[in-house]
């Protein structure tokens, strides 16, 4: 058994103990003596919520196939165990060998969201790993980013050797192979990260300079040398069907955030919202074939003895099998006492009956997001999905016994006004009003009850609301009082609850999804002045990062309150993401005009991404 | 039909909780394709329970776990099939059927047994020798050996004697090795910790919870019920095993 990095006494101190010894169910141990390469998979946050990460099982069990690689997972410790590993001097380890990341080839950390970079810095601390990419010396590991944050990966360039933009499945071998020719050969760190920068889906931000305007935004983005490439492509999977898929993922022995075998049935989206990145970055639409589905199933359930198991997408409704995967996992496990969780699916007859078969109705609720209250502002935002059908999926709902419903919106949308915002509270009204007509007294189980959950709006580059301006936390604040006072105006109000998010790491998170390199020393000041977990609200303090903006003499409104001009150059826009910034330009007019754009289905945009040669884009072409 | 599983849990698997084993537990039943019994309803569980939980830092030899079962093949392939799909730290060392009358080992527990010892790096205060003079005089040779509990209300006094079986000591490789058998259920639980810790205090020693590794070496059931009436004379000759009840097939 391998002997555990940390001691019996600290162990017995800390919560959770079992975040650090490692030992779970198909993690991988290899003699070390025999890999040539040894990766330290990192998820800055704690491992509950790292360990419930589908694209870093997929890697760890990617990279672990090959012989010669030795991939072991990270994740952040706890500030109890954080402050122990700093007094006492600890280095942070691989969770497989226990031995120090410090002593790996690679460091590769996902980034998941934006409120994780303080936690970069402290993974990068705790290894004794110099914080910026510019003081590491030749042993010191290379450390990449990776996941959706990459595609503005400026605020935090100055941290990373390198960043892999894209699906991770594709250019990580010639990497690993390449980095092996390079050492065999003697060659330095700056040696082997020059030639790193030429392959596909490689960014080396200290080969890039930038330089800027008077007033404040990019005159230019261009690499140092000529070899260098100027656009770095974005990687993807075209065939999901072959692609790599843990078969045996890590089982945790506390509970993780997703404690169950998670099916990834597509990936991409053809709806196109306008807020979306996601919706955006992994254009186009590819299914995984509905037999290697079963397959896998099967396969992971018995792997790992999960007592559930679920969809992963960004829209299952969209899944062309989907009927088909779901009628088959209720026959094969439902009663062998696996449950099925379906994610949120679009409410119809379908997905009743299917929802009636595996969750009870008393206790289950239907969940829309139409993110915006009124009709206008859906068109504004390309969400496709009308009161009438909210209404009759309701009411469906209704007369099959469901009575709770959620709704969620977001606020702070381009173009929103108040009417807008009161629209939230009378679409909930007209829903429990819906009920009440339907359901005669006898049949009701009690009152209706329907929740609205509202999150602000946070530009996301890549998205035609790339170039839409933000608001100042009080006025964010402002538009969650109109729909409370709205609500509290309704007929049916005593069946409705109404919950709203803080305001100020809205804006945070607006200020580091757009922002540049200048922002970096603003993230290390906040770390240094203690930041840590911001993602978690009890750790949050917005003053530790309004005092390092004045300090770092960093305007956050420049980041957050102008709306871009048309022709602005922007931090992120030497990544190709496939979809041109034409493209999104166009779709920022449309829905400044309230032009709905068809799905991809119904019709093709153009937006660009039809050059990768596959998926949604050539469906019923072959 | 009613199945008793015993298991070992030792190494890093000592810092996993009662629930979080229970949890793995569910998992690995399912993985070793274990014909378990679920309840109804929408969510349903498998029907097992666990004799007594082990605290977090406990080894143990002999944890129990019931489960109930619509068929069987043998008690060899059981273990066989389950010890195929532990992790390392957890063995499956036993498994017997029970008759379908038997109570649960969780409502049977009336004892354990455990091994105390001083974990590397840390250097007992005393000989051996020393601790087991000191407990002959301060715990057998006295009438009483008491000490104030304190609950999270009140403050009481305990006279341990009534819930030890065995306390001694031996020496290995010139250090002391502690034996106590303690009661242990739902009412009168004792842990063992707390009689060395209070044997510590009487001999004037410093008790450092740190340096001690606790060691469960088996669970115990009362071998006649009625003796449970007699509760202040009870000694190790009245337990069985909860490993030695049911049967092997």
């Amino acid at each position: 058994m391998t002997k555990p990095a940390l001691s019996d006494e600290i162990l017995m101190r800390v919560e959770k103990p079992a975040r650090y010894i490692g030992n779970e169910l198909n993690s991988i141990k290899k003699d070390k003596s025999k890999v040539e390469i040894r990766f330290a998979m990192c998820f800055p946050d704690v491992y509950e919520i790292g360990m419930s990460h589908l694209g870093i099982q997929i890697l760890y069990d990617m990279f672990n196939k090959r012989d010669d690689v030795w991939c072991e997972r990270v994740y952040s410790p706890w500030p109890d165990l954080h402050a122990i590993m700093k007094e006492q001097s600890i280095p942070l380890f691989g969770l497989e060998s226990q031995e120090p990341v410090r002593d790996m080839d690679f460091l590769g950390i996902t980034l998941q969201y934006e409120m994780c970079y303080t936690n970069v810095l402290q993974i990068l601390d705790l290894s004794q790993i110099p914080l910026l990419a510019a003081e590491r010396t030749d042993d010191c590991p290379i450390v990449i980013g990776g996941g959706p944050c990459t595609y503005n990966p400026e605020p935090i360039a100055a941290f990373f050797d390198l960043f892999y933009i894209g699906e991770g499945e594709i250019t990580y071998d010639a990497l690993f192979d390449l980095y092996k020719t390079m050492r065999t050969a003697g060659k330095t760190r700056g040696a082997f990260l020059r030639e790193a920068a030429k392959l596909p889906g490689i960014y080396v931000p200290s080969l890039y300079a930038v330089t800027y305007r008077e007033d404040g935004t990019i005159a230019q983005f261009a690499p140092l040398y000529e070899d260098v490439p100027a656009v770095v492509a974005k990687q993807l999977v075209l065939d999901m069907t072959e692609a790599v898929y843990p078969e045996k993922p890590v089982v945790p022995f506390i509970k993780a955030t997703q404690d169950r075998v998670v099916l990834e049935i597509q990936r991409g989206c053809i709806r196109g919202c306008r807020f979306c990145q996601a919706g955006m970055v992994y254009r186009p639409v590819r299914e995984k074939n509905v037999e290697r589905l079963k397959d896998l199933a099967r396969q992971m359930i018995a792997a790992t003895g999960h007592e559930e198991i679920s969809l992963s997408s960004l829209s299952s409704s969209d899944y062309s099998e989907l009927e088909e995967l779901v009628n088959f996992l209720i026959e094969e496990f439902h009663g062998k006492g696996v449950n099925i969780s379906l994610p949120s699916l679009r409410i119809d007859a379908f997905s009743l009956d299917v929802m009636s078969k595996v969750q009870d109705i008393k206790k289950s609720s239907l969940t829309f997001a139409p993110e915006a209250g009124s009709q206008r502002l859906r068109d504004v935002i390309n969400k496709g999905l009308t009161e009438e059908v909210i209404l009759d999926g309701a009411e469906m709902a209704f007369r099959g016994g469901w009575n709770k419903v959620k709704f969620y919106f977001m606020l702070g949308l381009p173009t929103e006004t108040v009417e807008d915002m009161r629209a939230i509270a009378q679409l909930a009204n007209e829903t429990a009003a819906r009920y009440y007509d339907t359901v005669p007294k006898e049949q009701r189980n009690g009152k209706c009850q329907i929740t609205i959950s509202t999150s602000f709006f946070v530009p996301k580059p890549f998205t035609p609301f790339q170039w839409a301006r933000m608001y100042p936390p009080e006025d964010y604040i402002g538009r969650a009082k109109v729909v409370n006072d709205a609500v509290k105006e309704q007929l049916n109000r005593k069946s409705i609850r109404y919950n709203w998010h803080e305001a100020d790491v809205t804006v945070l998170e607006g200020v580091l999804a757009r922002g540049d390199r200048r922002v970096g020393d603003a993230i290390l000041k906040v770390y240094e002045a203690g930041g840590i977990f911001d993602a978690w609200s009890e750790f949050f303090d917005y003053k530790r990062w309004t005092d390092a903006f004045a300090e770092s003499g960093i305007d956050p409104d420049f980041y957050t309150m102008r709306e871009r001009s048309a022709d602005e150059l922007f931090p992120w826009d030497f990544i190709d993401t496939g979809v041109s910034k034409e493209f999104l330009r166009r779709e920022w007019d449309n829905a400044m005009a309230g032009t709905v754009t068809p799905n991809c289905r119904a019709r093709c945009s153009g937006c660009g991404v039809k050059k990768f040669g596959g998926g949604v884009c050539y469906e019923d072409k072959d | 039909m009613k199945i008793r599983i015993k298991f070992r849990k030792f190494g890093v698997m000592k810092f996993i909780g009662h629930l979080d084993i229970m949890r793995y537990f569910q998992k690995a039943i399912r993985r070793a394709d274990i014909d378990i019994c679920y309840s109804e309803g929408f969510s349903p569980h498998q029907i097992m329970s666990f004799a007594a939980p082990l605290g977090v830092g406990l080894t143990s030899d002999g944890e129990y776990l019931d489960i109930e079962v619509h068929s069987f093949t043998s008690t060899e392939e059981t273990i066989a099939a389950l010890n195929e799909v532990m992790v390392e730290g957890v063995e499956i060392t036993g498994c017997r059927i029970l008759p379908d009358s038997s109570k649960t080992a969780m409502s049977l527990v009336a004892a354990a047994d455990y091994e105390l010892y001083f974990k590397e790096g840390y250097t007992p205060p005393v000989s051996a020798e020393d601790f087991s003079a000191g407990i002959r005089e301060h715990f057998w040779l006295p009438k009483e050996f008491l000490i104030t509990k304190q609950t999270k209300k009140s403050e009481k006094v305990m006279d341990l004697k009534r819930l030890v079986y065995v306390f001694s000591v031996e020496e290995r490789e010139q250090l002391p090795y502690f034996s106590l058998m303690t009661r242990t259920g739902s009412t009168d639980n004792l842990k063992p910790e707390l009689v060395l810790e209070a044997l510590f205090g009487k001999m004037g020693l410093h008790y450092c919870p740190d340096a001690v590794q606790i060691h469960r070496k088996d669970i115990y059931a009362l071998k006649d019920k009625d003796s449970a009436a007699a509760e202040g004379l009870l000694s190790a000759s009245d337990f069985i095993s909860l490993g030695d009840m049911g049967d092997l097939i």
